[in-house]
Formats: structure tokens, sequence, C-alpha cells
């Protein structure tokens, strides 16, 4: 077995689309066309004809339709974007005017998940978090530190793109017609597990539960202990709220 | 054919007319690469509609077509117009909380559907996007227009990524057929030691971050890498293959976080923010995604077994 893996060009071989996604990831190369030619290419070096290639790519593409199921609910997504859904979920963050960097943060993390849960699909850094989540996590800290550390403000923006990047990845499957939760399914089921279309994608939502407190409770850590950082670095402001 | 079958007919043929709207609305109006974008679109929408009667090496040859018109950049989005600020604004003040329905109806009659029927996962997601709009519809008394305009917009903005999971699919069944999973698994073999769970569990998980830091994209990874390591070293130790498979995915994302090759989710939101070092989003996740990765790796061993 080893010497075949070593020194076995023949089995070496059938992992030229792995190679070839690599390399086009690396040089950035249109996806969809280095996939393909992926497909294409492991098909060859295991002896298939061009024609049995096509009749497998368009048999696995046609059976795997549900993965683009999310297409359905875009009307829906849409229409509420027309009549004022990010406007209104502005709204609801910004009704925390006077919180601490970490507060901002913490919750933007937990309103993410959420949205992500509710199968919101948003391109957070674009809509939520350069127009708002930033400007607010950056007011507050302006607001509770005097002359703040560039390093500091440099370390916020890296974080609210983190939140983003957290609440999206942690919480999407917790939504059962989610792309990854799809994928889970599909790929079992070509690997031979069948896989019940009722029970299977909850049982995958229920697994993502704990990773996604998880992935909440990290965070909040991560930016308490940010905030605490910063108390150390500048100065406390006492102009504001002396009182506390 | 089955009830709930003829419904997935049904719903996979909305998707394709909504595909077709896109191609329509790129005839209409005077965009750029008008003939490449109304091609892609018109493909897609004829796939999902007829999908099960086309002779499937027919859209094989349909595939490849789409892959070059994407890498010949002939697929474009055109403008679009979707309500004014200021109608956005007044609409979320009218509204309120109300606009936040749709969002739960969508999740909550999709899985109120799947668990208490027998139409299945699939159908249940396809009807609670149907009945959504029809509700949030009466609620704002909009027109269908506007939701067929709506959808057009997001749609063309998603583009051929949209078919990117079903692409990735079906490399996944060449890579099946190849037997790549076994090349990779023979050569994780050499270091593994035969019956020890942990070891698989560990693995995978590392496998799934790795695979998915070099791709950039963890639905990549996942078939090749759950082929390879899961099913040998995890699976076949007794693990459920479900709790593993998605707890596999979640563990790519740890990898996401760490990996500049995730340029949409790492380096541009770098430059939107403004960020001096551009690996400064980074450089921020990183001790979370390896803390998060360990985390997996436990989580996988006692949820899974």
């Amino acid at each position: 077995m080893k010497l075949k893996f070593i020194g076995g060009g023949r089995e070496m071989i059938r992992l030229i689309g792995v190679f070839i996604i690599i390399i086009g990831f690396i040089f950035k190369i249109d996806t969809l066309a280095v996939v393909v030619i992926a497909g294409i290419a492991t098909g060859f070096v295991s002896g298939l004809n061009f024609n049995e290639i096509l009749q497998i790519l368009g048999e696995a593409f046609v059976n795997n339709r549900y993965m683009s199921l999310f297409i359905i609910t875009l009307p829906v997504i849409g229409l509420m974007e027309r009549y004022g859904l990010k406007e209104r979920a502005s709204w609801v963050i910004s009704q925390l005017k006077h919180a601490k960097a970490e507060g901002v943060l913490s919750l933007y993390l937990v309103i993410r998940i959420i949205m992500a849960a509710l199968s919101v699909r948003m391109q957070g850094h674009v809509q939520f978090v350069r127009p708002l989540v930033l400007p607010m996590a950056q007011g507050a800290i302006k607001t509770n530190y005097d002359n703040v550390a560039d390093k500091n403000v440099e370390e916020i923006k890296g974080l609210a793109a983190a939140a983003e990047n957290y609440g999206n990845f942690f919480g999407q499957n917790l939504f059962i017609g989610a792309g990854g939760v799809m994928l889970i399914v599909g790929t079992l089921n070509e690997l031979g597990y069948e896989v019940d279309a009722k029970e299977g994608p909850t049982q995958i939502a229920l697994t993502t539960i704990p990773v996604a407190i998880i992935a909440i409770i990290l965070g909040v850590v991560q930016f308490h202990l940010h905030e605490k950082k910063m108390a150390r670095d500048n100065k406390v402001s006492n102009e504001k709220g002396g009182e506390e | 054919m089955s009830i709930a079958n003829l419904l997935l007919t049904l719903v996979y043929g909305v998707i394709g007319i909504l595909s077709l709207l896109v191609a329509y609305q790129a005839w209409r109006k005077q965009q750029e690469a008008r003939l490449g974008t109304v091609i892609f679109w018109t493909l897609l929408g004829i796939i999902f509609i007829f999908g099960d009667w086309i002779p499937a090496n027919l859209v094989g040859i349909m595939i490849i077509v789409m892959a070059v018109l994407s890498a010949t950049k002939q697929i474009r989005f055109g403008l679009f117009v979707t309500s004014t600020q200021a109608f956005k604004e007044q609409s979320a003040q009218k509204l309120g909380n109300k606009l936040f329905i749709p969002a739960l109806i969508l999740a909550g009659l999709a899985f109120v559907i799947a668990q208490l029927t027998p139409l299945g996962a699939f159908n249940a997601i396809g009807l609670s996007g149907i009945v959504a709009l029809i509700i949030f519809l009466f609620l704002v008394k909009g027109r269908l227009k506007e939701a067929s305009d709506e959808s057009t917009r997001l749609l063309s903005q998603v583009g051929p990524m949209a078919i990117l999971p079903q692409i990735l699919a079906a490399l996944g069944s060449l890579f099946t057929v190849a037997g790549v999973g076994d090349v990779l698994a023979s050569g994780v073999e050499n270091v593994m030691v035969e019956g020890n769970v942990w070891m698989g569990v560990i693995a995978y998980c590392i496998g799934m971050a790795g695979f998915t830091a070099v791709m950039g994209n963890a639905f990549a990874a996942f078939s090749v890498i759950t082929a390879g390591i899961g099913v040998p070293f995890v699976f076949a130790y007794g693990a459920d293959p479900l709790i593993a498979g998605a707890l596999g995915i979640t563990a790519g994302f740890c990898g996401t976080l760490l990996t500049p090759m995730a340029a949409n989710f790492n380096i541009v939101p770098a430059s939107i923010l403004e960020l001096k070092n551009k690996y400064g989003v980074i450089k921020s996740q990183a001790i979370f995604g390896i803390v998060m990765l360990i985390i997996h790796i436990v989580l996988m061993r006692f949820l899974a077994f």
C-alpha cells in the first residue's frame, strides 16, 4: 500500500483533478471552469470516454438541483429588501447607542447567527459591517477612551470583519435548506450512505446548534479580551458617564 | 410519480422560470455581454424545468457551454431598478417588525412541513419560499411584477456562482468513479494507527480545515476529504455520518477563517473596511479559528460516536 502511494504514478495520476483545482484556485482562474476541467480530466485518467464523462456530469447536475433551492427564496427576500428590510435591521442595531465596542460586536455576532439561521442571505461586510457595525464600534471606542491608539482602530476593523465571518460560517447550517446542509446530504448519498430526506437535514441543523453557541461564546470572549486590552493601552475617558 | 416528486418537479420548474426571467430581462435591456448572459440563464432554466427528460450527456454539453461562458466573462448583470432609498426608509418605518415575518415563515414553515408531512425537506423549502412570498405580497399590497424584478436582480447578482455547488457535486461523482478518495485514503493510511478513533477524527477535521485553506472553499474540500478520510477513518469506526459530516463542514470553515484563498471573506473585506494590513482580518481570526478547530475535534469524537 505504502509503495503504491509513494511510487505508483498510476495511482497518483488519479489525483489530477485535485491538483487542477488547487492550481486553478491559486492562480484565480474562473472557478466554474476549473471545476469542470478538473472533472473532465479526472474522468479521462480513470479511463472513461468523453460521452461517459458528459453523462456523469449531466446526471449529477440534474440529481443535485436541490442544492440550488435557495433560488426559490429570492423573490420574497428581494421584496423584503425593496420594502426596507435592511433599513429596519439597521434601526434595531442602532438602538444601542451607548454600548462599548465589545457590546456592539457581540450583539452583531448574535444577530448575524440568527439571520443565518433564518436563511437571510447577505453580504454582511458590505451591507452591515461597513455602514453600521464598524462606525458604531469606532464611535464607542472614541467615547470610551481618549486618543485611541492607531493600532486599536485597526484591530477593531479586523474584529468587525471577523464577527461577520463567525456569524455567517457557524450559523448558516442551522437552516435545514442551507447550501452546506444540502451538500452534506448529497455527498453522503453519492458515497452510498442512505440519508433520509426528512431526518437528514434536521440532524445536521441540530448538530450545528452547539457549534453556533460555542462560536458565540468564543467571539464574545475575544471581543471582551480586546476591550480590556484597549482599556490598558489607552486612557479611559472620564468625561462621559463618570458615575459608573 | 408520487405527490412529493411531482411537487418537487414543480418547485424546480418555478426555479427554472426565475432563471428564464433573468435571461428575458438581459435580452430586453441593452446590457454588456448580452448574448452570453441570455444563453447562460436560458440553459440553466431549461435544465431546471426539463432536467428529468433531457438526455444526461446533452446536459453535460450544456454545463460545458455554461463553464466556457463563465470563463470568458460573458455572464454579466445589467442595471436593475429597485425601490428608492426614501421609499425604503418610509416603508421600514411603516411596516416595522412585520418586515421580519417572511424570514420567520421561510425558516419556520420549512421546518414544520419537513417534520409533519411526508413531502420531504426539499419541498418544504420550496413551498415555504412560495408561501412567504404570497403572505408578504398581501401584507405590503405589492405586485407580482415587483417580486419578479427583485428576484431577477438578486439572481443575476449571485451570477454563475449559483451553480457552483451543483458543479462541485458533479465533480464529486467523477472523483468517486475515479477512486480519488481511495488514493487519498491509502496516503493517509500510512500515518494512521488502525482502529484509532481519535486519530481518525483528528485527521478528518484537520484535513477539512487544511484542504479548505488550500482551496479557499470548504464545499469543494468536503466531497474529497469525506471520501478520502471521513469514510475510511471516521464513518467506518461507527460514527454517525450526518453528525460527523455536519461537523466536518464547520471544521472546514475554521480553515476558511485562516486563508487568503477565501478572498471574498478575508481579503476583500479588509479593503472594504480600509485596513492597512490586507491580512488584518485573518490576523483577527487566527486564534479563534485554531481554538474552534480543536473544539470541533472534541465535539466530533463525542457527539458522532
